[in-house]
């Protein structure tokens, strides 16, 4: 039998269903793959035994009553730890949040999939604040990447990237704010789901930056994301920015093919200033979808700087009581960001602000030409751990900053994204954008669909 | 592309600007931090000059919070 610890979620969940397989044996084997493998990959920061298996036995007992199971029945998950977990306190990969209190339910999301039949087995590790691209904390230790040990996981997710890299869980979710589901999804091959801005309640989250703020599923599968996308879709008058949209499953869809989809790569700053290999991943996917045609997002340059902007100002608003009365408890790279942050003058910001209104609206223009928009994850491969600078187009930068020099525009407008994981040679995977228009989600799933479907693109677990 | 442009520091140097705001904003800042808030603000500053770059009319409303 197939080891039940690196199935996909659906699997599980059709096996569970079918009585192949109980809950409790999924969650076991889970449990003894993170007890094995994570001292390798620092995925967790807390790994919850007795909730798991309390849940998985009351999903098996539910099945001997002859109950009807959810959609995600018996499917373990763990979540990034700026997510509320009842009975903990809400770390958010930091040192001085330790010291809240616990908090007394979980995150909305959890709630949504354990609804659905899912259990929750863990908390995951983080980025201090999710101010980061590299999966490095200094509190918790690295996230190590399972398919590279001396390599950077990706962040702030990185603790999501590696469980779901290591086949420690099949699903697991994240935040992205500028990019952090779908820079770890492109170092740790994965597939990984940034919805519409304002899609995905944030309830019972610690924020980092309000109005860029998402939370998204990172799977091995593209089902997979589809089907917890569908399950923790609806309104939620706990998030303010919360859509009121009826649910709009992706699931009917999915294997609709991409029929008379219109495609095209971006161009201009989406294919200069990165390594061949994430051109030649966008390159291959284009390929083999019939896409030749390029588009220009216009003044991406623009958006990615204002997108730095608003984060610096907006995080370090959030954060101003904490700089006043305990700065030295930061991660230190985290803290000399925010306090620049702090010192912003304010019509730089509102001057981004001002910007995102034009280039939103450009980018809705754009979107009347075309469906969906290719664009690499990241620059490069994942850089080595603790590596500080990496040379792009022959010019020496920074790795913190310039990780999310193709995701920060995207998310900048919360435009809906499906990351997905490229290997263009035996080396170590890349990530692909699918990007759509606002509330397409259903698209980009389909085009990843039809790429996984067609051997393109896959996320294998690293063989621990 | 990748990196924000290269901007020289304020007139006057930025250490007096982190001084005044760090004392406004009631952060208490270590002076070993000074430094990197200052390579951290420089960089925010040219980001600014970029976004300031792009003509927009008098009209255009900000998008702080905004449905996609």
């Amino acid at each position: 039998m197939t080891d039940p610890s690196t199935m996909h979620a659906a699997d599980i969940a059709g096996s569970v269903r079918d009585g192949a397989i109980s809950a409790r044996l999924v969650v076991e084997a889970v449990l003894a793959r993170i007890a094995r493998v994570d001292t390798a990959v620092n995925a967790f920061t807390d790994v919850l035994p007795e909730r798991a298996l309390t849940r998985a036995d009351a999903v098996d007992a539910a099945r001997a009553r002859g109950e009807a199971l959810g959609p995600l029945a018996g499917v373990p998950f763990a979540v990034k730890n700026l997510i509320d977990i009842a009975g903990l306190p809400t770390r958010a990969g930091s040192k001085i949040n330790r010291d809240l209190a616990p908090a007394r339910r979980d995150g909305a999301l959890v709630r949504r999939l354990e609804a659905a039949g899912a259990i929750l087995v863990g908390g995951l590790n983080m980025g201090e604040y999710a101010y980061d691209f590299t999966g490095e904390n200094v509190h918790d230790g690295a996230t190590r990447n399972p398919h590279d040990l001396g390599r950077m996981s990706g962040g702030s997710s990185g603790g999501s990237g590696g469980a779901i890299g290591a086949g420690l869980v099949p699903l697991a979710l994240g935040s992205d704010t500028n990019g952090s589901i779908r820079v770890p999804s492109a170092f740790c091959g994965c597939f990984g789901l940034k919805p519409t801005y304002g899609r995905l309640t944030r309830a019972g989250s610690f924020p980092f930056v309000g109005s860029l703020d998402h939370l998204g599923p990172m799977a091995r599968s593209v089902t997979d994301l589809a089907l917890s996308y569908d399950a923790m879709q609806g309104p939620d008058p706990d998030d303010p920015v919360a859509t009121t949209r009826a649910p709009d499953p992706a699931m009917p869809s999915l294997d609709d093919g991409i029929g008379d989809l219109r495609i095209a790569m971006a161009g201009g700053y989406f294919a200069r200033g990165g390594d061949n290999e994430a051109f030649m991943a966008v390159e291959t996917l284009a390929a083999s979808l019939g896409c030749g045609r390029r588009v220009e997002i216009p003044e991406a340059a623009r958006a990615r700087a204002a997108a730095y902007l608003i984060t610096a100002a907006e995080g370090a608003a959030l954060h101003l009581d904490r700089l006043r009365t305990r700065a030295a408890d930061f991660d230190p790279a985290v803290r000399d960001r925010l306090i620049a942050g702090a010192m912003i003058p304010a019509p730089f910001v509102e001057r981004a602000q001002r910007f995102r209104r034009w280039y939103r609206a450009a980018m809705l223009d754009l979107f009347r030409e075309v469906d969906i928009i290719l664009a690499p994850s990241t620059p490069c491969r994942a850089p080595k751990s603790g590596q500080v600078t990496f040379e792009l187009d022959g010019v020496t930068l920074p790795v913190r900053a310039n990780i999310g020099v193709f995701t920060q525009p995207i998310s900048f407008i919360g435009l809906p994204v499906v990351a997905v994981p490229v290997r263009v040679d035996d080396g170590l995977p890349l990530g692909v954008q699918v990007i759509a228009a606002p509330w397409r989600e259903d698209l980009a799933l389909r085009v990843a669909r039809h790429l996984e479907r067609n051997g393109v693109v896959s996320a294998p677990h690293a063989i621990l | 592309m990748a990196e924000m442009p290269k901007t020289e520091p304020a007139s006057g140097g930025l250490d007096a600007y982190i001084d005044a705001a760090s004392a406004l904003l009631g952060i208490p800042l270590d002076p070993a931090w000074v430094a990197a808030v200052g390579a951290n603000l420089t960089v925010l500053q040219g980001a600014a000059g970029l976004v300031a770059g792009f003509p927009l009319p008098d009209e255009a409303e900000p998008a702080p919070v905004f449905a996609a």
